[in-house]
Parts: structure tokens; sequence; C-alpha cells
């Protein structure tokens, strides 16, 4: 009685994939639109307030290019755990950490030289974020733990620890005892370069470095077979444990590196809400971006343009922020969606002549 | 075919809601000449509190100006967030505005990162409750809570039967202590044996929050309940254990009237009035404003019927009293809830010396 008959797909080509993908994008448009609506806005206007409040004029640009950073890094470090099918939900916590010990490193040698200084808050970050990333990773390729709930209530404790050195150790005594971490001395600021804060040019150089990584290198290659077979891994003799943790402590690494970038440059001091979702957001976008580094700094621009559009949205047109989130969640829907028909094929034909199903492997 | 006819009809749709949508496009012709002023508020501007006291005087500032002021707002922006804060700032100030004011105490890094920024000098700062400024476009401004406070202690004080009164608190800071302060004296003047319990939730906004540490107030006898957070929250559970409160930042008579007594409150459209009347006329510089009852800038809500004739009476007269100056609130000697003296006898604090507040006094016990 099976109406509807669903089939996986053996390959569909190239650009019959990418059809599927625009076809979702311009639904999810519409779905948003159809709700906006509802609710008495107007699409299209908002649609190109959204573009218009992200790119509209140069600060505007500036503050797209400044959300995009974090997210382009963040989604680089998500990017290589998922390669590997190893789930890394604690971007957040890598990031704080990350921003922790950089923070640590600016707030007691505040006197060293900037470069110096910046290069040291950079090392210590990656090690922190890296560290982070490494004890889940430790368990899984040990133990066989969930990396999923251990990534995730991994982000839980960064927060509480650093809201115990905010109001514990690292209380600002300048603050009439608010309980805030000082902010971090001029050395400790990356500097701007065109105007922006130098995190950009290191969101680009990685997005190279991680492209040839993951598809030129030996250590890539085998980050993606055993992300796509455990079994073809292990035949071909390679060291499944050692690969897991290398990609966690690069994969944390870069998140640790984001948490330093944003507490240096943006806040200038630890919060514990340094991470900002973006640990959140990144997952999406590497996802959105199919695993492939190019693509993630195109996918990331565009949400950063959401996020920027839509908090434009609120202060110009005094609409809520939360319409550029419904825009995101409906992408994010039908995108995903799209993969289920670009990996099956369902045919109605059931409906119409019940008894001769096309041949073909049932999903 | 199929499916370049379903592109197709999604396009058709498309284009019909752009030309749905495209209908009313006329947009206010708003006045070049107007004043844009920005404000950033931490919670919702119905928060029927801080944030809400914040925008009537908003408001109040705008239509005293009528149409040579226009404001616009952002509300919601979470305070422990430079970045929220920054991107709020630089958002407003992409639309025209010219005058940002920063409303609650976390925006205060962010502000200062700004106004010393030579690329937003013309841009003027004002910042509420801070400490940071400078001398060209980067004030701050506040009131003498301390003074309303100390009524509505006296309020409390002579209200209460079980000598328990509950305070729920934002943060173990100088600004709420002077407050914490200013209530259990007021209290202690009229009710030597009074005993103030504060809970600190660690949030200056947190509805939920502020409500659960109300009801663990109540659950040790509290029969009083004020607060130093923004919402509602300790008032209505006050009214459902049929108890007492006294607010803070709106008259909330109307919201809670079985238990509603009084509330420190607040009239910031006495400042913004002033000073923005200085800015268009160019003469303002910044400052350290610090608004007293006198000023009008803080004051005592009018107390509600719940409050016995004496009781009014008593409060009026120390009121009339603080507002002709007679009345400084932190008298010596005064003893911190360790047993130190604090200020000495014969002393008085000033603003300075208020504002170096870091201890409880004596009958106050705090949870963190």
């Amino acid at each position: 009685m099976n109406f509807i008959k669903i089939t996986k797909r053996d390959d569909l080509p190239r650009n019959k994939a990418i059809l599927i993908r625009g076809v979702a994008i311009l639904l999810s448009l519409i779905c948003a639109g159809l709700v906006m609506l509802i609710f008495g806005l107007e699409p299209i206007k908002i649609y190109t307030e959204i573009i218009n409040g992200s790119l509209g004029s140069e600060m505007r640009i500036k503050q797209t290019i400044i959300k995009a950073i974090p997210l382009v890094i963040t989604s680089l470090g998500i990017l290589v755990a998922f390669k590997m099918k190893f789930w890394n939900i604690g971007a957040e916590g890598q990031i704080i950490m990350g921003a922790m010990a950089a923070a640590y490193v600016a707030l007691n040698y505040g006197e060293t030289p900037k470069p110096v200084l910046l290069l040291l808050m950079v090392i210590a970050s990656m090690l922190a974020g890296g560290i982070w990333a490494f004890i889940p990773a430790f368990f899984k390729a040990k133990m066989g733990t969930n990396e999923t709930i251990f990534t995730l209530m991994m982000n839980y404790i960064a927060i509480k620890f650093v809201t115990y050195l905010q109001y514990g150790p690292w209380k600002d005594p300048g603050a009439q005892g608010f309980p805030k971490i000082a902010q971090f001395g001029d050395n400790a600021v990356l500097p701007a370069v065109f105007g922006i804060h130098a995190g950009w040019i290191i969101a680009l150089i990685l997005v190279v470095l991680m492209y040839i990584f993951i598809n030129h290198t030996k250590k890539g290659y085998e980050i993606t077979v055993v992300g796509e077979s455990l079994e073809t891994a292990r035949y071909a003799g390679m060291n499944i444990k050692s690969i897991i943790i290398t990609a966690m402590l690069i994969s944390g690494g870069l998140c640790g590196l984001t948490g330093m970038i944003q507490a240096s440059a943006i806040e200038r001091t630890l919060t514990s809400g340094i991470s900002a979702g973006y640990g959140f957001t990144a997952i999406i976008t590497a996802w959105l971006a199919r695993l492939n580094a190019i693509a993630v700094l195109v996918v990331c621009i565009l949400f950063a343009m959401l996020i920027q559009g839509g908090a434009y949205l609120q202060i110009a047109m005094n609409v809520p922020e939360s319409v550029a989130s419904l825009v995101q969640g409906s992408v994010l829907f039908f995108v995903l969606g799209s993969d289920f028909f670009i990996q099956y094929k369902v045919s109605l034909q059931g409906l119409f002549r019940k008894k001769n199903a096309e041949e073909g492997g049932a999903a | 075919m199929k499916k370049v006819l379903s592109v197709l009809l999604i396009l058709a749709l498309v284009f019909g809601l752009a030309a749905c949508g495209g209908g009313e496009t006329a947009e206010e012709p708003a006045g070049d000449e107007a004043l844009k002023v920005g404000f950033i508020y931490i919670g919702t501007k119905n928060d029927g509190g801080f944030t809400q006291a914040h925008h009537e005087g908003t408001m109040a500032m705008e239509e005293y100006f009528g149409g040579k002021v226009t404001t616009i707002i952002k509300e919601g922006v979470d305070d422990t967030d430079k970045q929220a804060a920054k991107e709020a700032a630089l958002g407003m100030i992409d639309q025209g505005a010219s005058v940002i004011v920063a409303c609650s105490f976390g925006f205060m890094d962010a502000l200062d990162e700004l106004a010393n920024d030579p690329a937003y000098a013309d841009i003027k700062f004002l910042h509420f409750s801070g400490y940071k400024m400078n001398d060209t476009n980067f004030g701050n401004y506040f009131g003498a809570t301390e003074e309303p406070r100390y009524l509505s202690g006296i309020v409390a004080g002579m209200q209460t039967e079980t000598n328990k009164l509950g305070y729920v608190a934002a943060f173990p800071y100088t600004e709420v202590q002077i407050g914490i302060n200013a209530f259990t004296l007021g209290a202690q003047s009229v009710n030597p044996d009074v005993e103030v319990k504060v809970v600190y939730i660690n949030s200056w906004y947190d509805p939920a929050q502020e409500k659960a540490a109300a009801e663990a107030l109540l659950a040790q006898g509290c029969d009083v309940i004020t607060q130093h957070c923004d919402t509602t929250g300790p008032q209505v559970a006050a009214a459902e254990k049929g108890v007492y409160a006294i607010g803070y930042n709106m008259d909330n008579s109307a919201v809670v009237p079985e238990s509603f007594l009084t509330a420190p409150i607040w009239h910031h459209e006495e400042f913004l009035i002033a000073t923005i009347q200085a800015i268009m006329d160019g003469t303002w510089t910044p400052e350290s404003y610090y608004g007293t009852m006198a000023d009008g800038y803080v004051d005592l809500a009018p107390m509600t019927d719940l409050v016995p004739a004496e009781t009014k009476a008593a409060v009026e007269a120390v009121k009339a009293q603080i507002i002709a100056g007679e009345k400084p609130i932190f008298v010596g000697p005064i003893y911190d809830n360790a047993g130190n003296l604090v200020v000495p006898e014969g002393t008085t604090l000033d603003r300075g010396g208020i504002w170096e507040t870091n201890y409880l006094v004596k009958g106050v016990t705090a949870v963190q």
C-alpha cells in the first residue's frame, strides 16, 4: 500500500544536485516571505533591506565582515571534525577556553611588545582550544564515548569556569566591585587593516590552508577516509586513534583562535558570553558549505549578511531582529531537506499505478 | 520539462510577492533638521520596571521637543556582550543618530571605546550609571537613589510584623550596596530590630530568577519584599504570598494593587530634556550628573492606601528634610555587617564617600 516510493539514488549529476539546492533556497525565501506576509511585513522590502543593511554603506560592510570572521574560522574548525564524522558540538566551549588563555596572557604580560604579545596570545588560545577538544577526543578514541554529548557538556563547563574567574580571582579591582574582568591594554588589541581588525586576513589565510590540508595532504586524506569508513581506514592500516586526536586538536585549536580574535579585537576582555553563539551558528554554516573550505567562506559571508541585516532591520525599520532568524531557520530547513531529495528518489507513481513500482533497492 | 515549469511557477510566485510587497514604500519624511538620539536598552520597553522607566523618560523628552528630536530605540541588548552594545550604537550612528544614550551599567566599556575613537568624535555619548567619561563627548548620569531608598526603608520598617525584610538584588556591587544600606538605615531609623535579607541574582534583568529569589526570601519569613532588579517579578511573588511589596523604578500600584506600597522611582526626562537642550544649543560639556530628589530626578512613588496615615506622615516629614538638604542619608557611626566601624561618629558621607561603599551595613545578611 505504499503510494510514495522512496529509492536511493546512486549518482545524481552534479548540476542536478545544484539545481535542487537552488530550488530549496528559493523555496526557503518564499516560505519565510509568506510568514512575513502573515505578520503584515513586506517580504521583498525586508529582503532588500537585509542586503542594504549588510552591504549598503562602508560601516555596514565592515560590520558584516566583523561578523563573518569568527564564523569562518570556527566553521573551518568544525569542518575538520565533521569531515571525520566526529560531531564536535563543543566549538562554543573551545572558543571560550581560547579566549580565556589569550586573556590570561594579555592581563598578566600586558607590557610585552605588541607583536610578541599577540603571537603569545594566539599560541595560548590555540593550545587551550585544542586541549578542550582533546579531552572528548581522547575519551572517544580510547573508550568510545559519545562525542556529541561530551563536547556539548564541555561548553557549559567552560562558561561556568569563566564566570568563576569573573566573580573570583580575575575580578577587576577597578570596577567598584562589579564582577567583570579588566579591559586589555592596547598592546593586546589586534591592529586594524583597512579599517577592520586583522582577523580577516587570518581567516582568509586559514581558508586556503584548510582547503590544501583537506584536499592535498596525507593527513587530510586520512581524516576523510576515517569519516567515510572506519573499516577502510583500518584495512589501509591507518592509526585511527591518532588521526581522531590530531584532527580534534586542529579543530579545537581553530575554535580557540576565534576566541582569541574576539577577545582581543572585539571585547578587549574576557566575558562568559564571548562566543556569542558563533560556535553553534558555525555548525550550520559548515554543514551548508558541504564541509568545503572555500564554500565555508561564501556561506559564512552570506550568514553574516543575514545577522548584520537583521540587526539593521530593528534599528532602521523597527522590525524585530527575529525576522532574520526566521530566514536563517527557513534556509536551513529547506537546504537540509533538499539533501534528502539529492540522496533519494521520491516517486509518486504508486498513487496512480499501484502495481508495478519500479525496480531498485528500497531505502 | 516539468522541472522547468515548476521553476517558472516559483519565479512567478516570487514576482507576485514582489508586486504586492512593492505597494507602499512611501517613507515618512523625517525632518533633516531633527536631532536623532539613539537609546540602547537592556530590557524591553514594557518590562514594568527599569527599562520602562527609561523609555517613559525618552518618550517624555521626545514629546517635549515636539519634532525637533527623533529617537531610535534598540531593546534587549545584552549588557555583558560588548559587541552587542557597540553594534547597536554603530547601527544608530549609521542611521544618523548624533547622540547615543546607553541605559545599563554594562554598556560602559563599549561606549568608552567608541567615544574615544576619533571616527566618532562628533557623536555625543551619555551613559546611565557608569563611572567613565571624557572631556569632549562622553558623559554619565545617575541619581541619588539613596534618598528614596531610605524613605522606602521607613515604610518597610513600620509595615513589617516579622521584622524581616527581603531584598532581591542584582550584583554585589557599589550601586546596589548603596541602595541596600540606605533602605536598611531607613528601616532601622523607625524599627531598630529590623533585619534585611538580601539575595543576589547576578543579573539586572531576569524575570524568572527575580521572582524565584523573592519566593526564597518569603519562605524565610520576610513580610515586605523590595528589589534592585529590573522587572515586577519580586512584586508578583509578594502578591501571590499576600505580603507587601516595595518596587523599584516604576509606580506599579496598578499592577499589584493588593501588595504595592511604594517604590523609589526615576524621572529620566529631567536629565534628558536639559541635556538634549544643551546639546542642541551647543553648550553641552560632558558631566557626571547626579540628580537628587530636590532636582526631581529621583523620587518616592506615591504611597498607596495600604500604608497607614501615620506612616505616610512620618515619611513625608523626612522627605521634606531631604529635599531641604537637612537630612544626609549616611551619618556616622555606621557599622558594617561584620561589626567594623565604616563611617565614624561625626562623619557624613558625601557623593564621593557614598560611591566608595563596598560593604553592607549591620542588620543585613546576604547570600549570593
